[in-house]
């Protein structure tokens, strides 16, 4: 009998057993995958914001780019700032503009004048921003400090709780599908003892005997893992649209949200569903590895 | 070839299951196995197969020492020696031809030749008719007889029986021996472990005779040496013993 009409006999005689594994599998697979891609997304938010400058530097109406070359130097010599940009008074007229182009009325009442120049910061690691906060403060022509630390200690405790969370509930599942393929595949083995042991005797190989066991607890892996997988894509290609408005400010989400017919998009959603899928059968064969080595001496 | 010298097999290490036996079985020997229940016949048997270890002492095939064979490379050792059983071990949810060619499809041989080495053998042991059929759609006899095919489709070049006859009318049993004759006459060493004394006695074999797992009689042209309540009979209390 060939390896796969041993595989499909195994499945056909056991059905309940077989929906049981695959089921598992699904449902570790489907918390597993929105865990996933929940701290993917954290975690590219997060980047995106650590990426942006940590602190804004408000100076006071009469000052300029004196003042903010004077603290650039200073903050510089320091070797704990990564970098710095100056938005002028004008540069700053222009982001106004910008963000307000389609209120003609809005746009009216502003000048340069009237809006501050400004010194954005970078520290090389977040942890120095007090130390620069005290350089800053020190400085001649400084109105006011805003300070990005706040929301990205936020955004870093959130993320920290999705992947504590997330992985706790994965790795449950995960050794509750180890523990269920297992059990499937040692029923499975204790009906085919007979055949196991004529088949020792006859000659076959130990991976002879044990590959129909490996194949059928990878094919429940794979399985299970596949319709998580086509449901959470079904799930993120409705949802796309509000997840663009929500995250399209963040480049590289906003790159792969963009259109579901972009390459980056595309990729992404194989790889994905690839990666899952591959897992899936790794996690349902290593499920019947165990129970192999348990049961099969 | 095969060399027993001085094989001793224990179980839990202290009960018997063969002691300090030493023997020779040429190629193309057809050899008698007999000895009350519980006399190491099927310890004897199993050894072979290495489906146990001895406790001490070598067993050669040729120039293999089996027991030192790796747990994973004993199945080049079960494809050169093919067993059959007093209770068949056929499966039963697959037919004659499915049971006989399960041996061929292990060793990956094409479909072409398992069709052919299949039917060469049910042809040899008279059940080519009945190839579809499935175990329990068969006579015992013709049980044993396809639990032969599938030892020796693969051509071993031993050939062992654990009571092949064990389950069987005196005719068909007749029969079953007719056809490991066969199988002998083309050149494959058979060991028979028999009670049937009829048979021993008739065919007048080499005989190995065993008693609370001690070989006690090694002869040429044995005959039983067990009353029908299973009890060694002892001529003068004088044993021919092999060593």
């Amino acid at each position: 009998m060939s390896l796969r009409r041993e595989v499909k006999t195994h499945i056909r005689r056991s059905p309940y057993q077989a929906l049981a594994a695959t089921l598992t599998m699904f449902l570790t697979f489907l918390v597993g995958g929105v865990f996933f891609l929940a701290t993917m997304a954290s975690v590219a938010i997060l980047g995106y914001f650590e990426g942006k400058p940590q602190v804004t530097v408000f100076f006071t109406p009469k000052a300029g780019q004196i003042e903010a070359d004077s603290l650039k130097t200073k903050l510089e010599a320091t070797g704990k700032v990564s970098g710095t940009h100056f938005v002028s008074k004008e540069d700053a007229l222009a982001i106004y503009r910008a963000q307000n182009q389609n209120d003609p009325l809005l746009l009216e009442m502003v000048t340069a004048d009237i809006l501050p120049a400004s010194l954005e910061v970078s520290a090389t690691d977040p942890q120095y921003l007090s130390e620069l906060a005290q350089v800053i403060q020190g400085s001649e022509g400084v109105d006011e400090v805003i300070y990005q630390r706040d929301v990205v200690d936020s955004l870093l405790a959130w993320t920290n709780a999705i992947r504590w969370v997330g992985g706790t509930l994965a790795l449950l599942l995960v050794i509750d599908s180890l523990l269920i393929i297992g059990t499937v595949i040692a029923m499975k083995i204790a009906l085919k003892r007979d055949e196991v042991e004529i088949l020792t005797l006859v000659g076959a190989t130990p991976w002879a005997i044990r590959a129909p066991f490996i194949l059928e607890g990878g094919l429940y892996g794979l399985t299970g893992a596949s319709i998580a997988s086509l449901i959470l894509t079904i799930v993120i290609v409705w949802l796309r649209p509000y997840l663009f408005s929500f995250l399209g400010v963040i480049p590289i989400l906003a790159v792969m949200l963009g259109s579901i017919t972009s390459s980056a998009f595309l990729i992404s959603i194989a790889t994905f569903m690839v990666g899952t899928m591959l897992l899936g059968f790794i996690l349902g064969a290593l499920g019947s590895s165990i129970a192999l080595r348990r049961y099969l001496k | 070839m095969i060399y027993f010298n001085n094989v001793s097999k224990y179980y839990s290490g202290k009960i018997p299951g063969l002691v300090d036996v030493t023997l020779e079985i040429k190629p193309g020997e057809f050899v008698f196995l007999i000895g009350p229940s519980g006399s190491g016949k099927t310890t004897f048997l199993r050894l072979l197969i290495r489906d146990l270890i001895p406790s001490s002492g070598t067993i050669m095939i040729d120039t293999v020492d089996i027991s030192k064979f790796a747990a994973s490379n004993i199945f080049t050792l079960r494809r050169k020696v093919g067993i059959v059983f007093q209770d068949f071990k056929l499966l039963l949810d697959r037919t004659v031809f499915e049971n006989v060619a399960m041996v061929l499809e292990i060793i990956g041989k094409p479909e072409r030749d398992i069709e052919d080495g299949v039917m060469n053998v049910l042809g040899l042991v008279g059940l080519a008719e009945k190839k579809n059929l499935f175990p329990m759609q068969l006579s015992a006899g013709e049980m044993q007889r396809t639990s032969i095919a599938r030892a020796i489709v693969g051509g071993p070049k031993i050939l062992l029986a654990d009571e092949p006859t064990g389950n069987l009318d005196p005719d068909t049993a007749w029969g079953i021996i007719e056809i490991l004759k066969e199988i002998n006459a083309l050149g494959t060493t058979v060991i028979v472990a028999s009670h049937n004394a009829d048979i021993v006695n008739r065919l007048k074999k080499r005989t190995l005779t065993l008693e609370h797992g001690r070989m006690v009689r090694d002869e040429a042209k044995g005959r039983y040496h067990l009353d029908k309540s299973g009890k060694m009979m002892h001529k003068g209390g004088k044993h021919n013993v092999a060593t």
